[in-house]
């Protein structure tokens, strides 16, 4: 699997680090409801398909990207800055 | 000359003479060799047993896919078992064994199991061997005593223990064309890509570039196939854009287009040149792959097809061409399909008296009848081979009138006298890569044969061509124009049309009629070498097992070393007989990599023998040098004791401890986390890091601070110093500290990323030395130049800039032994001077260095945490650390942290505890209400650390103990039955030792 | 159905064995069922087996979308043990090894569990004391557990790296003398034969594609085979549980699921006579009867749905077993899969009713779910037949996340990957 980071290009899967669902919204910090801390620390989707995720260029830029990537066929289909921003094509 | 090589021909070099031995006695072949030719030549028909029946077998084939003949190469002690003979190239002093056989290949005792017949088939295993249900072989007994002598029968090679000295290399290679095979479809692709000026590798698992050029009698533009091979690769060799990879398996095809093969790169020499790997590793990134993969012949399935002396009939012309050896003198062929009548007519050019080609098939072409008698070989057509005759090598065979279309054999039999019987069962694709990437295989009921999909089939991130017989098209005229089509398109060229090579070849219709098997009397061999029978097909079938996956797993069909390279198709196509089914319904199983088995050596690369990186801390050589005994920490080495001759670990740890706190004592701490937090809003970043307040801490100061994760359990713990109104220096625990590092950097990239905060790890940069004692502020105040150290100047958790021997340094008074202490860092490259000032200066006060268990010795005495305690299940109230817990913010954590299951009384809390019988506790040992030596129950917790404390004079170690803190003052007693310590012990507080701190406080 | 046994065996090779019957048959569904289980694979035939002999329920039928034992019954490194940390997994691990230690008795079926021991090597002293801890845990619960020095290593395994030279050293290890290894295919055979002579019906190539309510309730599932009616649907379709949850409309799961790879060499003479696990990565490795190491390591570490594997894990176990065993240098690879795994935010696994009325589940297995076959199911039957759990499976709830009852056998919080 190759990841293409905005930063550095396209680089091999070995340099990144998995995040998980990129779907999930923390709490505002003094949020006093723990049905939401819950979902968010623990429940996760986890499609077959399309999957909207985090990962850490960790051996690299150490950004975090928000790419989405398909579960079933690995395809990388978009990737960008986790904190927003610059694009990266896809397909790599 | 040997018995079996021919006068002249093959395109070995008979001016080289090579000697090797196999199974002890000594051989002669020639420069360009297998092991399989060689011994075919001298004559050796016998190559090895069988896994189940241990039956004697000869070569079936040539190439990658043999089954049969598999042997052990020896160097000296180094052993590699389970080598195809048909792919050790020979060199000057090989050793080659036989392998599987008790005591020698020609007599073999396991051949007993052939008496087993049909007792043993398919699946026998799990229906015997229960044993009794009651009695002393009740449960798994009997089934173990069993499993014994199976073990041993089992197995193929013996595996070596010598450590192989061999080195392994891995490479990482970009290619815009990755074309695998060297046939006339991959030189031609190779070719083309290049001439677009594509990054070009072509690589080929054999010796020679080539493939089936090599061993076919067809001519290209006028010249032998061979010669037209040799002279492209001589084209493609002379450009600079073209890398050729001789001797290299693609093996596996993973995501994004990356390729994984396996050179051998000194396997077929006598010694590696100097710096040669002995294999090598390529990890191939292409932009395209051209699959021309060629394809592998069938085997037919009858009774004794596996004799020795029954060969596939392309392997036979391979060894007449390549090598210059008969397989036979008197050869007869069996076959469903035209191929074979060529290799008919090369064997007899090669000097071999064709007997008899016996065809399935009721009529043949008249092109079919001029190679028959240009081979002079009777045909018989409508013809099946029904049995085969010799002992240990075929002496002749069986042949009947056969119907194809029913299958039904009639008339008498007569014998055919022969030496070598050559059989043709069609040919597959070897579609074993596009199968890895995901292509799902479709049957050809034409070509007889699965054929990969066409290409809007492919998965999207996969992006390969396929050329030549892959793809069905098994005529070379064609490989050549498919070849060149995808070298040119997966350069990103168009294809403008050209005039193609020329080639002269026999005639030849490429499907075959559909007949696999020949039904008779007798043993009919699907899988040669796990000795998988058509009954055993028909057995899994009867019992239910006709799923593909099933068949594979109940009979063990295709899951030999050949992983099914001869025997998917048959097996697949008996099974679909059985439910009367097309082949089509029935379906194939998906290929996974490997292609060919790679070695571990290879995939480990120049990690063997060097797993994982030494961390060293600057003063590393120091302590060895000093007497240190070193232990490992993660990847981290850390002096554990300096000892003194005679002193056991206990005696040097309580001397260091001891010395610590009567005097002074030095350790080093560079090993723990140092991560730089920087920028405007780094204080409010660590506030809601950290379980307490940072913002309000005054430059120049430190505080101690805990980290939550966010389900609310204690995470890490350390010291972070304020050296500015933006700049913090943040420690963490050893091990935690990359962990530390993710999560701050999660936190500021993906949660916060409005806070103005960098974070960098230091951990490198700073050298660390943990100075402590009543005298360690004296033995500062002699070597500290620039500043004091006094009370007032450097209070506790106060900092200071200052200069040790010339170097700028760092003081931080702070205490984790619960001594006046300081924390001195110093550039990571003045560490050793800096270290060597101190304990210049120390030596006036007895200062002493001190290892990891001294400086756990003093933190059970202090009871504070460290990663036992933080072990990713504990609380902060679990370990007494609520006070930390700010109620005047929000912190990562704290909103879980009061969860129902997270505050419950009967959770695991932090105690201490005092061995009673004055005896050494253990860490791990349980602690229990009521002792029960010989049934240990009811544990309440365990030891985390415990030592011998010089301060206290006693054993002690720190527990996590159920409701521990409502238990202080009882007595309990440790269970240890996994070392058989059992005994008293009193529950008390964690603090053992000046729970005040007056001592660090000064 | 005759019984299996050497007289059978003998019986049937005189008559050419033409007279064996389907190990189950294979029959089409019915309109309704008392329970179906969804999943054909070890946990949901064990499920329909114990639902039948347990409980006498025997109106029953698993579904499976594939070949029964399509996944990771048949996609393991077959290693079954009890040496759990905790005591809520030891409990439940340790039934599912007394269950072991029978079965093939129990099912007539020779799922060749063999108990050569599991041993886990340390190597660093805090390890070693580590492992005394979890030793003791055993100890304490019954469990057998015992350390073992490096004398006692190097008769067992005389192949490891005892040098002291390695890289990481082995300083000891802590074995589970009853621990071992069983023939993986045969378990999901041996289930699906012993649950179709009690009447179940086992029905392949039939997918769940929805499931039929009445409001909130479940009352049966779609599928490629026609509608089916139960009162009861359990669902036991580890690796693909997110997915099946979403048909009945629940998309979020406190589970990722993720490629587990494992290997196969060649055929060897007997080697490793144990199985081993080695303390500075994540490795295991242990050999079959075949004579083929059997071994595997890390997750790939992202969620997949793909069953196949990285490079780059391949490369790191390679690297790991050659730590241990730098002999086996030259021996080779033959095989790789991969497997998906439901891995759940503490690493323990899920068996309980609900989260519908009507609706029973079984997931969340991580690494554990092959050594988990027999108590799975066992617990499970119980969970679906008193619709209530079993003390065994009690702690395995799905709301222990939410209440911070969690069973952390790693101390990694709710980071899947690092289960």
């Amino acid at each position: 699997m190759l990841i293409t980071c905005p930063y550095c290009g396209p680089r091999d899967v070995i340099e990144f680090t998995y995040q998980g669902d990129g779907n999930r919204e923390r709490p505002q910090p003094a949020s006093q409801d723990l049905d939401a801390w819950n979902a968010y620390v623990y429940d996760r989707l986890n499609p077959a398909g399309d999957h909207n995720e985090i990962w850490q260029h960790s051996g690299g830029c150490r950004s975090h990207l928000r790419v989405v990537r398909n579960t079933i066929t690995h395809e990388i289909l978009s990737t960008e800055f986790a904190r927003g921003g610059h694009k990266a094509g896809g397909r790599s | 000359m040997s018995p079996r090589r021919a006068e002249a021909g093959g395109r070995i070099d008979r001016l080289r003479t090579i000697r090797f031995t196999f199974d002890g006695a000594p051989y002669t072949g020639h420069a360009g060799d297998t092991l399989a030719s060689a011994l075919l030549a001298n004559g050796v028909t016998l190559f090895g047993r069988s896994f189940k029946y241990h039956r004697p077998r000869g070569l079936l084939a040539a190439g990658v896919e043999e089954p049969n003949a598999l042997v052990t190469v020896l160097r000296g002690e180094v052993r590699e078992p389970n080598i195809a003979a048909t792919m050790v190239e020979i060199y000057d002093g090989l050793v080659a064994v036989s392998q599987n056989r008790t005591p020698s290949l020609a007599w073999d005792i396991g051949a007993i199991n052939q008496l087993g017949g049909k007792i043993l088939s398919a699946g026998f295993y799990y229906k015997t061997f229960m044993g009794p249900v009651i009695g002393p072989l009740k449960g798994t007994r009997f089934w173990m005593f069993c499993e014994h002598f199976i073990r041993r029968a089992a197995g193929l090679g013996r595996a070596g223990t010598a450590p192989d000295p061999a080195r392994y290399e891995r490479m990482n290679a970009f290619c815009d064309v990755l074309v695998v095979g060297s046939g006339p479809a991959g030189l031609m692709a190779a070719k083309a890509a290049a001439d677009q000026g594509a990054r070009v590798i072509l690589a080929d698992l054999e010796a020679g570039f080539g493939g089936s050029a090599n061993w076919s009698g067809e001519t290209i533009d006028g010249m032998q196939a061979a010669d037209w091979a040799q002279r492209i690769v001589g084209q493609l060799e002379g450009n600079d854009n073209v890398r050729l990879l001789p001797r290299t398996t693609v093996w596996g095809y993973y995501d994004g287009n990356t390729l994984a093969a396996l050179e051998r790169v000194t396997d077929h020499k006598e010694a590696a040149a100097k710096g040669e790997p002995r294999q090598r590793y390529w990890a191939i990134r292409a932009g395209t792959v051209v699959l021309a993969t060629g394809a592998f012949e069938r085997p037919l399935v009858f009774p004794g097809n596996d004799r020795p002396g029954v060969m596939l009939a392309h392997a036979a012309e391979r060894y007449a061409y390549e090598y210059g050896v008969l397989p036979g003198q008197r050869i007869a062929l069996f076959t469903n399909n035209d191929s074979a009548y060529a290799s008919a007519v090369a064997l007899k050019k090669a000097g071999a008296a064709v007997v008899a080609i016996v065809d399935v098939r009721s009529d043949v072409t008249g092109d079919m009848r001029r190679l028959a008698s240009e081979a002079e070989a009777e045909l018989l057509t409508g013809h099946a081979v029904i049995a085969t005759e010799g002992g240990k090598a075929l002496s002749g065979l069986k042949v009947q009138r056969f119907d194809a279309m029913s299958g039904a054999l009639s008339g008498d039999e007569r014998s055919i006298h022969a030496d070598c019987l050559l059989m043709s069962g069609g040919w597959s694709p070897t579609i074993h890569l596009a199968s890895q990437a995901g292509a799902k295989a479709e049957w050809d009921p034409a070509r007889q044969a699965f054929l990969p999909p066409k290409p809007t089939q492919r998965w999207p991130n996969q992006h390969w061509i396929g050329a030549g017989a892959f793809t069905g098209a098994f005529s070379t005229a064609e490989a050549i124009a498919e070849g060149r089509a995808a070298g040119v398109s997966a350069a990103g060229g168009t294809a403008t049309p050209i005039a193609l090579p020329v080639v002269e070849a026999a005639p030849g219709d490429p499907d075959p009629a559909p007949v696999f098997e020949i039904k008779a009397k007798g043993k009919s061999f699907v899988d040669f070498q796990h000795d998988v029978t058509a009954e055993d097909v028909r057995l899994a079938h009867r019992e239910g097992f006709v799923s593909v996956e099933h068949l594979k797993r109940y009979t063990t069909l295709g899951m030999a070393t050949d992983q099914g390279k001869n025997s998917n198709v048959p097996g697949l196509a008996i099974m679909a007989e059985a439910l009367g089914k097309p082949i089509l319904e029935v379906g194939t199983t998906r290929f996974r990599a490997p292609y060919t088995a790679v070695s571990i050596g290879s995939l480990a690369a120049e990690r063997f023998g060097d797993l994982k990186p030494e961390r060293l801390t600057p003063m590393h050589d120091w302590h060895i040098a000093n007497g240190a005994r070193m232990y490992s920490a993660g990847l981290w080495y850390r002096p554990m004791i300096y000892g003194h001759a005679g002193e056991t670990v206990e005696q040097a740890y309580v001397r260091e401890a001891k010395a610590t706190r009567e005097s002074a004592g030095i350790v080093d701490v560079s090993t723990l986390g140092k991560i730089a937090v920087q920028g405007p809003d780094a204080a409010e970043f660590l506030d809601r890091v950290y379980t307490n307040m940072f913002s309000t801490l005054a430059v120049g100061k430190a505080r101690y601070g805990l980290m939550l994760r966010e389900d609310g359990l204690a995470f890490d713990d350390g010291t972070t110093w304020r050296l500015g109104e933006q700049e913090f220096l943040m420690t963490t625990t050893t091990a935690n500290a990359g962990k530390v590092m993710q999560h701050l950097e999660y936190f500021l990239d993906v949660i916060w990323p409005e806070l103005k905060v960098t974070v960098t790890s230091v951990t490198d940069e700073w050298a660390g030395a943990a100075i402590g004692g009543p005298n360690a502020r004296a033995i500062l105040a002699s070597c500290v130049k620039g500043t004091a150290v006094d009370n007032a100047t450097l209070p506790f958790m106060g900092i200071v800039h200052g200069e040790i021997a010339g170097v700028p340094v760092m003081i931080c008074r702070l205490s984790f032994s619960g001594e006046m202490a300081f924390e001195v860092y110093s550039g990571a490259g003045y560490g050793t001077h800096v270290w060597e000032a101190l304990i210049e200066a120390g030596k006036p006060f007895g200062l002493v260095t001190y290892g990891l268990e001294a400086l756990g010795t003093m933190r059970i005495e202090k009871g504070h945490v460290t990663g036992a305690e933080i072990d990713g299940r504990t609380t902060a109230r679990d370990l007494h650390l609520d006070w930390m817990l700010s109620k005047k913010k929000p912190f990562i954590g704290s909103a879980m942290m009061d969860r129902e299951g997270l505050v419950a009384n009967d959770r695991l809390q932090l105690v201490g505890l005092i061995a009673l019988d004055n005896r050494p506790l253990n860490g791990g040992g349980h602690v229990v209400e009521q002792l029960d030596e010989e049934n240990p129950h009811d544990s309440l917790g365990h030891i985390t650390a415990c030592c011998y404390s010089p301060a206290l004079g006693q054993y002690i170690a720190l527990a996590l103990v159920k409701g521990g803190k409502a238990r202080h003052g009882t007595r309990a007693f440790v269970s240890d039955p996994l070392r058989d310590r059992f005994g008293p012990v009193e529950i008390v507080s964690n603090h053992f030792y000046d729970p005040d701190g007056s001592r660090m406080h000064g | 159905m005759a019984e299996y046994s050497a007289f059978s065996l003998l019986k049937n090779a005189l008559t050419g064995n033409k007279d064996w019957k389907p190990a189950w048959r294979k029959p089409d569904p019915k309109a309704s069922y008392d329970v179906i289980v969804i999943g054909g694979g070890g946990h949901g035939l064990s499920t329909a087996y114990y639902l039948a002999k347990e409980h006498g329920i025997t109106k029953v039928a698993v579904l499976e979308k594939g070949w029964l034992g399509s996944g990771n019954v048949g996609r393991n490194t077959t290693a079954v043990r009890s040496n759990y940390l905790l005591p809520e997994n030891t409990r439940f691990y340790e039934h599912s090894m007394k269950l072991w230690e029978n079965l093939s008795h129990e099912l007539n079926y020779n799922v060749m569990f063999s108990q050569r021991g599991c041993l886990n090597l340390a190597h660093t002293p805090a390890q070693l004391d580590d492992y005394a801890r979890r030793g003791n845990a055993m100890r304490h619960l019954g469990v057998d557990a015992e350390l073992m020095n490096l004398d006692q290593i190097k008769r067992l395994v005389p192949a490891l790296d005892l040098s002291g030279s390695a890289r990481f050293p082995v300083l000891g290890g802590l074995m589970q003398p009853r621990a071992g290894t069983a023939r993986h295919d045969a378990v999901a055979w041996g289930y699906a034969r012993g649950a179709d002579r009690r009447g179940v019906d086992i029905v392949e190539n039939c997918e769940v594609t929805g499931f039929l309510r009445d409001g909130d309730q479940i009352t049966g599932v779609t599928t490629t085979r026609g509608d089916i009616r139960a009162r009861k649907v359990a669902l036991a379709v580890a690796g693909s549980t997110g997915h099946v949850m979403q048909l009945a409309g629940i998309s979020h799961m406190p589970i990722e699921s993720h490629v587990l790879q494992a290997f196969v060499s060649e055929s060897l003479k007997p080697v490793i006579d144990t199985v081993l696990t080695f303390g500075m990565g994540h490795f295991y490795i242990s050999q079959s009867d075949k004579g083929g190491l059997v071994y595997g390591g890390d997750l790939d570490g992202y969620n997949s749905y793909a069953q196949r594997g990285s490079l780059p894990i391949v490369d790191e176990v390679m690297s790991e077993m050659l730590a241990l065993f730098p002999g086996l240098a030259r021996v080779r690879m033959l095989r790789s899969w991969g497997g998906l795994c439901d891995m759940t935010m503490d690493g323990s696994p899920i068996i309980t009713t609900g989260p519908l009325p009507g609706m029973y589940l079984n997931c969340g297995w991580c690494y554990g779910g092959f050594k988990a076959t027999p108590a799975s199911g066992w617990c499970f039957a119980y969970t679906i037949a008193k619709d209530e759990p079993h003390s065994f499976n009690a702690p395995f709830t799905l709301d222990r996340f939410y209440r911070g009852l969690i069973i952390d056998d790693k101390g990694q919080g709710a980071n899947p990957r690092l289960h």
